[in-house]
């Protein structure tokens, strides 16, 4: 996973409230089996059948944080709303809420999920709105987001933001504690079910 | 310490807790399907890794595969690589497949219960967000994504956070032709679609006691709709009469310890919910879905809604956006909104019990004219069962189309779609734009609205058709 410390870019201003992970990338593109390539899909719908959509305005073409209403990522558990985002340049979502998958899914991947006050989202849209040129810099080292003569702290939590600034692969963590896994595997009830084939009663 | 019944199991699986870290918990059964395990197969390939448990992972081909000649090879030629880099990778690791064509196949979130596998008390994952629906045995089960996919596959464990607990109690008796599905919408409906974010639900009270087992996947399936980590509900005899003789449930002495370790899973007394919501079951009615998230449902005697009405700016915005989308107009009764299309199947309610249900409504009669009916049974055992059941013929005696197992129509991700501006009633779990099909619109409702909406070909309550002239048929 590429680690993140800080980033600086501009940002879009998403004024949609439960964007599901329908939206941010659509089935027909999940059949794929590669990690990679996912932007032709992201938004596809809007981006298409929307001319006034915020992706499809050109002030905003080169944005990579994406500021969106509340309850961002509901719905399904792909993994590859995730991988979409990242594909399309985006680096950070900002939101007042997120859907827990989605967001703990960002944790794996790299995308850095910013929960703000609804109100400071909406102070962002307006600056955005204004002036779609804004830099926005968000900083996990000293968490928070800041633009012009606004800084705004966010909240993560020790761990997630450990392993985001040193961009750790959550296997490689576990591996460590192998053993810990072993004794608990000896004490498991026999009788709890096993998913190879069944033999006849 | 008093503990909720999801406390319970989630404290049995903890391998290992620290300070400042996640808990890392123990998985006792891990689903997979081809959609969202590739790339998951692929990183353990990069890592030189195994999968740690294959004895505790069981994998089936749902999300692409086609409903009808289901043993010609998919036509799809990328949903046909997809299916068979799961057959390679099921081989190449040694995990236990259920492909097109065995009798195990059909919707992860039904073969699982359907072989036993499902018990109460374990933590299930799968990269899917229905795998909640295993909760209605009293398990721990939430869906995941693909990186953690790798990790269970790697591990047999998930770093997790202990999630908050909510109490949806629902008293009372329902009304006559009133089901899970309605309650599940109307609790949807009242919390919103991620309400319970950070949560995990339990169902409780004496109307979900009274639930089959099917009745309960259906509720439990549909938690994540409301934005819950999972949902759950206290196994009882009801749990434990469905488990016993399945192929993977525990025989004699092993039987016996297992229902003992099953009867201690109940909330303890004075156990603390973080929230709670109450409903009174005789107060529900058939629930349906007028917008493009699951939370924007009325009971079916309503009337689409008027944004301009709504106080709250997110919620006017969206209710805008979904009445564009659904090309609907405040104010018409969900009574007089005409669909092209009924589904009837999905993980939320492609079980025996739903196609009884549809199907006792369409006996003798015949669905409308200028409406389609696709009957999806949720996996071969549920296909097989309704055809010894005689309900296959019950669905196209009535004009219905009968296929074979598998999402189908649910999410499209096969032939199985809804046209652009094509309407349909569907008994599956999302309404959100184009789930169904590019510019389909999605209405949610039950098994028995489905078939009594096919009937007429308008939005209908099973109780309606008492009143309405009907033609039966060969009338």
């Amino acid at each position: 996973m590429q680690p993140f410390t800080t980033h600086t870019g501009t940002a879009a201003p998403l004024r949609r409230s439960a964007v599901d992970t329908d939206q941010i990338i659509p089935a027909e593109y999940l059949k794929r089996i590669t990690r990679t390539g996912f932007e032709d899909g992201l938004f596809v719908a809007w981006r298409r059948n929307e001319p006034d959509f915020v992706l499809n305005q050109p002030q905003y073409a080169g944005a990579s944080i994406l500021v969106a209403g509340p309850d961002f990522g509901t719905g399904s558990s792909r993994e590859h709303a995730c991988w979409a985002l990242l594909d399309g340049g985006f680096r950070v979502v900002i939101s007042s809420r997120f859907a827990d998958i989605f967001k703990n899914n960002s944790t794996k991947s790299g995308l850095l999920t910013v929960v703000l006050p609804q109100a400071d989202v909406e102070a962002l849209w307006a600056a955005v709105e204004a002036d779609p040129a804004t830099a926005v810099t968000v900083d996990l080292q000293a968490r928070q987001v800041s633009y012009g003569e606004v800084t705004v702290p966010f909240e993560v939590d020790e761990y997630t933001r450990w392993r985001l600034l040193e961009g750790l692969d959550d296997v490689g963590l576990t591996e460590r504690h192998l053993a810990e896994v072993e004794d608990y595997e000896s004490r498991r009830p026999a009788w709890l079910p096993k998913a190879l084939p069944a033999l006849p009663a | 310490m008093p503990k909720t019944l999801a406390e319970k199991v989630y404290d049995a699986h903890v391998v290992r807790s620290a300070e400042g870290e996640p808990d890392l918990l123990y998985i006792d059964l891990h689903l997979v399907h081809e959609v969202t395990s590739p790339q998951a197969f692929d990183g353990l390939r990069a890592a030189g890794r195994t999968v740690r448990r294959p004895d505790l992972t069981m994998a089936t081909e749902d999300h692409n595969v086609p409903t009808l000649d289901v043993l010609a090879p998919i036509a799809d030629p990328v949903s046909r690589a997809q299916v068979e880099a799961l057959r390679a990778n099921a081989a190449e690791f040694g995990i236990r497949l259920a492909p097109m064509g065995d009798r195990d196949q059909g919707i992860v979130h039904v073969i699982g219960p359907q072989l036993g596998l499902t018990q109460p008390g374990m933590t299930i994952v799968c990269g899917d967000s229905h795998t909640s629906t295993h909760g209605a045995f009293g398990a721990l089960a939430f869906g995941i994504g693909t990186s953690e996919v790798e990790h269970v596959l790697a591990t047999q464990t998930l770093p997790q956070y202990r999630p908050k607990q909510m109490a949806v109690t629902v008293e009372g008796r329902l009304p006559e032709g009133v089901s899970a599905k309605d309650v599940i919408l109307a609790v949807i409906a009242r919390i919103g679609t991620n309400g319970a974010a950070g949560h995990v639900i339990e169902y409780r009270g004496s109307a979900i006691e009274a639930l089959s087992m099917e009745a309960r996947m259906t509720i439990c399936n549909m938690s994540i709709e409301a934005g819950a980590r999972a949902g759950l509900i206290a196994p009882d005899q009801t749990t434990f009469d469905f488990l016993q003789g399945r192929p993977h449930a525990p025989q004699g002495a092993d039987w016996d310890a297992a229902v003992a370790h099953w009867r201690t899973l109940r909330t303890d007394e004075g156990a603390v919910f973080d929230t709670e919501v109450v409903l009174d079951a005789a107060e529900l009615t058939p629930f349906v879905t007028w917008g493009t998230n699951p939370g924007q449902g009325l009971p079916i005697g309503g009337s689409v809604p008027d944004p301009a009405a709504m106080t709250d700016e997110n919620e006017r915005r969206a209710a805008e956006q979904a009445l564009a989308y659904m090309g609907l107009t405040p104010g018409t009764p969900l009574r007089e909104i005409e669909v092209d299309t009924v589904f009837l199947g999905s993980c939320t309610n492609g079980r025996i019990e739903d196609l009884r249900t549809a199907a006792e409504l369409l006996r003798g009669r015949r669905i409308d004219a200028h409406t389609r009916m696709l009957v999806v049974p949720g996996s071969v055992g549920v296909k097989l069962q309704a055809e010894a059941e005689g309900l296959d013929r019950v669905f196209t005696e009535a004009g219905a189309e009968w296929r074979g197992a598998g999402c189908s129509m649910c999410l499209g991700m096969n032939p199985d779609q809804l046209q652009p501006g094509e309407r349909s009633a569907s008994t599956s779990n999302r309404n959100f734009q184009g789930r169904q099909g590019k510019g389909g619109r999605t209405h949610l409702v039950s098994p028995s609205v489905a078939a009594a909406t096919a009937l007429t070909g308008r939005l209908t309550a099973p109780a309606d058709l008492q009143s309405a002239d009907l033609t039966s048929a060969g009338a």
